[in-house]
């Protein structure tokens, strides 16, 4: 699906946000949105929510030859994943830009940096080495899908525990969990991007971009940094062209976010070791919200059950009565019958629609007279009909009715109706054949 | 996901003008397609002035599901009555479908309370798209806020914040 196109009220608007120091929600310009981390059930396995960026980290590992050119260290594989239901805009199976771009980012700076030591990853040297493969998954993108992927694949790498390994002589031994307790990789630092988003050639600058900033901004400045203020990958993206002091600036605030970040991790990481040991109950069920939508949610209101019995009584009492059901099966043409009880047909209400429009064009001012007795004449009507039904069943004979709509044709009896003198006679005549039409009908029936 | 429907006012962006032909998103799965004709007092000499990446109130003339649907930003009897391009400045932002309908229903407490806190202008489109256009970008981001939460806050909730900020 295409993204939908950023107008340019809203790139507008957002420039002159910026350039009054305000964010879309209400953050400084140096704030991070809130960080959250939660851990599933296994080890190695981890959410991390920047506001409502969302990414998933899993690790696994699996013991596979070394790479020849390196036989005594272990491999390290990281995958990004853009799922489509981060974004309408990211479909499957598609290597956009984007995607290589955070990918190798990614690379960079977890594997590059040496965070994890890859040679306690050998068992044995030229045969058999442990590959950890790290999945990170968008799963939501609200912006800065960087600084959250970093942050969810360290995490994870910290939460992995692998199997533990013996080797005696050319025999390796491979615990399951049950024999050993697994053994968590040996990470030597923790590097953490923080993004920098420029506007304006460089005139304002703002952190953790979300992102409609993230549209309108210039360029981006990405720096992954850990605790002991050591930097571990620097990219400029975008074309922008930086001065020395604002690179500087920018390194010192990551210094302090990181410092930040780092112990968010820490906390999360013993939080989590805690609830494990204590037998308590951890996984995704646990530590994930239930979010509900309560807003349209309304009290239960009392009901009054006081004359309930009386109210009761007085409506059955104005009602009318039931029509009679009929058991008698009414054949309508040779062939098909019909059995059981059946609305009254309202045919009338047609014929009055075409009366309406009939005086409509005649004159307006005498429609509505003539409505009102239209409508006191249909309900006499109705019922002189209902009386005939009723006579004909006591008969004990089955009815056919055909499906011709002469016999349908209401009739009108109407009364001195004032109308306009051109039409008097219409009318006259009108009358005269119904009431001839009336005859007939009445000795159709009584031949019956 | 937005699906057009007859008569339905929503607000969309221009994507691209083709001839005479404007190209537009609404949000649903087709771009509708806008004539230049369609505003008021236009002739073939006199084009509306519309650029890509404009917002514009309209209603849909033709909206089924087997073509693309056109949109005219002019009523039955030739006149504006509010339609057109939206003026710049101003922020537009997306919200449930639920919500706008809940926001149209007549005597709306949400609307109402939020103009008691600072004048404001707004544009609510069927199509999920709310624009609105405060003194100060201040007061924008403010009440675009209120709106966006206003989805999951009870009555109770919301009175309190605005409360709290008409006494700032």
């Amino acid at each position: 699906m295409k993204e939908t196109p950023l107008s340019n009220c809203e790139r507008r608007f957002l420039l002159r946000a910026v350039q009054e120091r305000k964010r879309l929600d209400g953050r400084q310009c140096y704030d991070y949105r809130n960080v959250r981390i939660s851990f599933g059930a296994d080890y190695g396995c981890c959410i991390v929510e920047l506001g409502k960026t969302r990414v998933l980290g899993q690790v696994s590992c699996e013991l596979v030859p070394p790479k020849p050119n390196r036989a005594a260290e272990g491999i390290l594989f990281f995958n990004l994943e853009l799922s489509p239901m981060a974004a309408p805009a990211f479909e499957p199976g598609r290597q956009s830009e984007l995607l290589v771009k955070l990918n190798r980012l990614i690379e960079r700076c977890l594997r590059n940096s040496k965070c994890i030591d890859t040679e306690s990853l050998c068992v044995v040297a030229g045969e058999k080495v442990w590959q950890i493969r790290v999945d990170l998954h968008l799963l939501n993108h609200d912006g800065n899908i960087i600084d959250a992927a970093s942050i969810a694949g360290i995490v994870a790498l910290c939460h992995f525990r692998r199997p533990d390994v013996s080797v005696q002589g050319e025999e390796i031994t491979v615990y399951t969990p049950e024999e050993r307790d697994p053994v968590p990789l040996s990470i030597h630092h923790m590097p953490i991007c923080v993004s920098f988003a420029f506007f304006e050639q460089g005139t304002y600058l703002l952190v953790d971009p979300s992102e409609r900033e993230e549209r309108v901004m210039d360029g981006l400045l990405v720096i992954a940094m850990n605790k002991h203020r050591e930097i571990c990958t620097i990219q400029s993206s975008g074309g922008i062209m930086l001065l020395k002091d604002q690179v500087l600036r920018c390194s010192k605030i990551t210094a302090v976010k990181v410092a930040e970040i780092t112990e968010l991790i820490q906390k999360a990481l013993e939080n989590d070791q805690k609830v494990r040991k204590e037998g308590g109950k951890f996984g995704f069920a646990e530590s994930i919200p239930n979010q509900k939508i309560t807003a349209f949610k309304m009290e239960r209101a009392a009901v009054d059950t006081k004359d309930v019995e009386e109210q009761a009584e007085e409506i059955i009492t104005k009602a009318d009565p039931p029509s009679e059901v009929f058991t008698k099966p009414i054949l309508h043409t040779p062939g098909t019958a019909q059995i059981g009880e059946g609305i009254e047909n309202a045919w009338g209400d047609l014929e009055e629609s075409e009366r309406e429009e009939a005086a409509e064009e005649e004159g307006e001012t005498d429609a509505t007279a003539f409505e009102c007795q239209q409508m006191e004449m249909e309900d006499t009507i109705t019922s002189c009909r209902s009386l005939y039904n009723f006579f004909f069943f006591f008969k004990d004979e089955p009815i056919v009715l055909s499906d011709s709509e002469e016999e349908e044709v209401v009739i009108l009896e109407p009364q001195d109706v004032p109308r306009k003198t051109r039409t008097q006679a219409n009318l006259k005549q009108e009358n005269t054949s119904k009431k001839t039409l009336n005859k007939k009908r009445k000795k159709k029936r009584a031949a019956h | 996901q937005y699906v057009p429907v007859k008569g339905d006012h929503v607000i969309g962006i221009v994507t691209a003008k083709a001839g005479d032909l404007f190209k537009v998103d609404v949000g649903g799965s087709e771009q509708a397609s806008l004539s230049y004709l369609a505003f008021e007092g236009a002739t073939k000499r006199n084009r509306p002035n519309v650029q890509v990446g404009d917002l514009i109130y309209g209603q849909f003339l033709v909206a089924n599901k087997d073509m693309e649907p056109e949109m005219v930003c002019i009523d039955s009897s030739g006149r504006a009555s509010g339609m057109g391009v939206i003026g710049q400045d101003g922020f537009l932002f997306k919200v449930s479908l639920g919500l706008i309908r809940k926001l149209l229903a007549p005597k709306c407490e949400i609307i109402q309370e939020l103009s008691q806190l600072y004048p404001f202008e707004l544009v609510l489109g069927m199509n999920g798209r709310i624009w609105v256009k405060a003194k100060t970008v201040q007061q924008t981001l403010i009440i675009v806020n209120i709106l966006e939460a206003c989805e999951y806050m009870t009555a109770e909730q919301r009175k309190q914040a605005l409360a709290k900020l008409s006494g700032n």
